[in-house]
C-alpha cells in the first residue's frame, strides 16, 4: 500500500486516474496522513474555534451552577433551572429585556430603511462621478470606532458644545442635557447608528439595483410611466428579495444591540432606560461578579437568537426567498 | 405635457442631489469642526458659539497630546497590536480557509463548526473565563488570539481561493510538489491583493477595537488608544495625561481642543488606509452574500 501511493505520488497526470481506485480501499489514516499538509494548514484555524468558541459554549453549563471560582467548573453545586427562573422573575432583567426590544424595534423602524432611501437616492443620480463622491463620504463613518463617534457625540452636545451654543444663542433655549437626560437615549443611539451605518448598509442594495437591466425601463417609459412609477414598479420590486433577507437577518439579532455603543453611552442617569442585555451581562458577570447569573442570561439570550434565525429563515423560505443558509 | 413632465423631473433630480450633498456634509462636518476648533485658543473657543474658523491658529492642544507619554504609549500599544495582530489573524484565516477548500477528511464538520458561529455566540462570561484560563488576561495577546479569525472574513476568503483557477495547483502537482508547497508558493501569491484587503480589514477592527481592551486588561500602561479616547473626551478626565506636560507649558490647552485633536490623531490612520479599503470592501460585501 506504502509503494503503491508512493508510486502515485510520482506518477504525475496518472494520480487521479488511481486515486479514484485506490480510495475507497485506503484507511481513513492513510487519507489523513497523504492529507497531513492541509490538516498542518487547518489545525492552528481548528484550535482556535475549538478553544475560543466551543469551550466557551460548552462552558455554558456554568448558567446551571452556582458557579465560584474557588470551587472550579467541576466542584460548583449544581442548581438547575434557578437562574432562568430569576430572569422572569427579577423586574431589572424584565426591564433590560424589554430596553433590548425596544430598541431594537426603533432601529429596524428607523434606521433600516434609511440605507434603502439613501440607496435609491444614489440610484437616481445620474452624474456617475458625483455619485461617486457621496459614496465615498458617507461609506466613512462606518470605519470609525464607536469611542470616536460617541466621543464626537459628547463634545458636539456638551453644555459647552456647538449645538447647545447655537440652541443658546439663536433661540434662546435653555442648555439641552442631551447626554444625561433618560428621554434623549433612545433617539441619540438611533441616529448614530443612522449617521454611522445607513451609508454603508447603502452597498448590498445598490448592488442589487446595478442588476436591473435598463432595457426595462426604457419599455417602462415607452408605456408612459414616470419616475415615480418606474421606481415603484421596477426598482423596488428587484431589492424585495435583498429587504427581505436582511430583515430576516436583523430579526434573528433583535437580541443583539451592539455592546459598544451602548456601554460608551450609559451614564449613572441613563442606566434605567439604556441598559440593554449585553451590557447588563458584563456588568452583572464582570464587575459584579455573578458569573452563573450573567452566564444564564447571555445563554439566554444566544438561544433565542438561534430559534429566531431559524424561524425567520423558514418564514422566507415559505414566501419563497431562498433563506439565509 | 412632455415638457411639464421633464420640469418636474429636473425639480425631483436637483432636491435629490441637495439632499444628498446635504447628508454627505453631515457626514464631513463634525471632522472639520473639530479640525478648527482644535487649532483655536482657549479664549475664542469659550467667547465663539460658532466656531468655524479661528482667527488666531494655535499648536498648543496638539503639542500637549504629542507630548503626553500616556497618549503616546497608547498609540504604540495600538500600532502594535494593529501590525501583529493583522498579521497572525491574515495568517490563520488564510491557512485555514485554503485548507477548507481542499475535500479534506471531514471537511464538512469543520465548515459547520465556523458556520455555527454566525448563529449562536458563545457567550461573553464563558469567553472571559476561556481568556482568563489560557493565561491572556492583562496580556496584549487577549487583544488578538480571542477574535484571531473572523468567521465572516474565512468564509468569504474561502470561496475566493475556491475560486482561483485549478491549472497552476495541478501542474504543481504534477511537479510534485506538496500542498505546503502548493500553499505558499502558489496560491498565497496569487492571492496578494485580496490578502493584502483582507489584511487591511482586520487592521481596522483592531485599531477601532474597545470592547476587548475594556474586557481584558486593567493595566494602564496597556491601554490602547480608543481606551485613552474614551477616558480623554467621553469621561472628560483629561487628568489621565500626564502633569509633566502641563506644567511645561505656560498656559495649558482646555481639555476639549484636547479632546478634539486627539480624537482626529486617533483616525488619521483610517482615513489614510480608506482609499484602498473603499477599492476592495464592495467585492468583499458580495462575496459574503454569496449563498453556500
Amino acid at each position: 500500500m506504502e509503494n503503491l501511493q508512493r508510486t502515485t505520488e510520482l506518477a504525475g497526470n496518472l494520480q487521479e486516474d488511481i486515486d479514484l481506485i485506490v480510495e475507497p480501499k485506503i484507511s481513513i489514516l492513510k487519507r489523513m496522513w497523504k492529507e497531513r499538509y492541509l490538516y498542518l494548514l487547518l489545525l492552528p484555524g481548528l484550535l482556535f474555534f475549538i478553544i475560543y468558541r466551543y469551550v466557551p459554549m460548552a462552558g455554558n453549563i456554568i448558567a446551571f451552577q452556582d458557579y465560584s471560582a474557588f470551587q472550579g467548573f467541576f466542584h460548583s453545586d449544581w442548581v438547575g433551572l434557578k437562574h432562568f427562573k430569576t430572569i422572569f422573575e427579577d423586574e431589572e432583567v424584565l426591564r433590560v429585556l424589554w430596553n433590548t426590544l425596544y430598541l431594537s424595534f426603533l432601529q429596524i423602524v428607523f434606521a433600516f430603511p434609511v440605507s434603502i432611501i439613501l440607496a435609491l437616492m444614489l440610484n437616481e443620480v445620474r452624474n456617475s462621478i458625483y455619485k461617486r463622491v457621496v459614496q465615498s463620504i458617507i461609506y466613512v463613518p462606518h470605519f470609525l470606532s464607536w469611542v470616536v463617534v460617541i466621543g464626537i457625540v459628547t463634545i458636539l452636545l456638551k453644555s459647552n458644545g456647538i449645538v447647545n451654543k447655537v440652541l443658546g444663542s439663536v433661540f434662546g433655549m435653555d442648555s439641552v442635557a442631551f447626554l444625561q437626560d433618560p428621554n434623549w437615549f433612545m433617539p441619540l443611539v438611533v441616529l448614530e447608528v443612522i449617521w454611522k451605518e445607513s451609508g454603508w448598509g447603502t452597498i448590498i442594495f445598490l448592488a442589487a439595483l446595478s442588476g436591473i437591466s435598463p432595457s426595462l425601463y426604457e419599455a417602462a417609459a415607452v408605456d408612459g410611466a414616470n419616475r415615480w412609477q418606474q421606481i415603484w414598479h421596477i426598482t423596488l420590486p428587484a431589492l424585495k428579495s435583498t429587504i427581505i433577507i436582511l430583515l430576516i437577518l436583523r430579526l434573528g439579532s433583535v437580541l443583539d444591540v451592539g455592546f459598544e455603543q451602548i456601554y460608551l453611552m450609559l451614564t449613572p442617569f441613563t442606566m434605567k432606560v439604556g441598559n440593554v442585555l449585553d451590557t447588563f451581562v458584563y456588568l452583572k458577570g464582570i464587575q459584579n461578579s455573578d458569573f452563573s447569573f450573567a452566564t444564564a442570561v447571555g445563554l439566554f439570550k444566544s438561544v433565542i437568537g438561534l430559534i429566531l434565525i431559524v424561524a425567520a429563515n423558514r418564514l422566507a423560505k415559505k414566501f419563497g426567498e431562498g433563506g439565509v443558509y | 405635457m412632455l415638457n411639464k413632465r421633464s420640469l418636474s423631473e429636473k425639480i425631483v433630480d436637483n432636491t435629490n442631489i441637495i439632499l444628498l450633498a446635504l447628508i454627505a456634509l453631515t457626514m464631513l462636518f463634525p471632522f472639520y469642526y473639530m479640525f478648527a476648533v482644535s487649532f483655536a485658543t482657549y479664549e475664542e473657543f469659550v467667547k465663539t458659539d460658532l466656531l468655524l474658523w479661528p482667527k488666531t491658529w494655535v499648536l498648543d492642544a496638539y503639542e500637549y497630546i504629542l507630548g503626553s507619554k500616556e497618549f503616546m504609549r497608547s498609540l504604540g500599544v495600538t500600532v502594535y497590536v494593529t501590525v501583529v495582530g493583522s498579521l497572525v489573524s491574515i495568517m490563520l484565516t488564510a491557512m485555514m480557509a485554503y485548507a477548507l477548500t481542499r475535500n479534506i477528511f471531514g471537511q464538512k464538520i469543520y465548515v459547520f463548526l465556523v458556520l455555527f458561529t454566525f448563529v449562536f455566540g458563545a457567550g461573553m462570561i464563558p469567553t472571559y473565563m476561556v481568556v482568563q484560563a489560557t493565561g491572556l488576561m492583562d496580556t496584549l495577546w487577549a487583544l488578538i488570539i480571542p477574535g484571531a479569525i473572523s468567521s465572516f472574513n474565512l468564509i468569504v476568503m474561502r470561496q475566493f481561493f475556491a475560486s482561483l483557477p485549478m491549472d497552476l495547483t495541478e501542474a504543481a502537482i504534477i511537479d510534485g510538489a506538496n500542498d505546503l508547497q502548493i500553499f505558499v508558493k502558489i496560491i498565497l501569491p496569487l492571492s496578494k491583493p485580496a490578502l493584502a484587503a483582507f489584511g487591511l480589514f482586520y487592521a481596522v477592527g483592531y485599531w477601532n477595537s474597545y470592547f476587548s481592551a475594556l474586557l481584558y486588561l486593567s493595566d494602564p500602561a496597556k491601554w490602547t488608544v480608543q481606551v485613552v479616547l474614551r477616558q480623554l473626551v467621553i469621561l472628560n478626565q483629561s487628568n489621565i495625561l500626564d502633569a509633566g506636560v502641563q506644567a511645561g507649558m505656560d498656559n495649558p490647552p482646555p481639555a476639549e481642543t484636547v479632546g478634539m485633536a486627539a480624537i482626529l490623531l486617533a483616525t488619521v490612520p483610517i482615513l489614510i488606509v480608506y482609499p484602498f479599503l473603499q477599492k476592495h470592501f464592495a467585492k468583499g460585501v458580495m462575496l459574503g452574500s454569496v449563498k453556500e
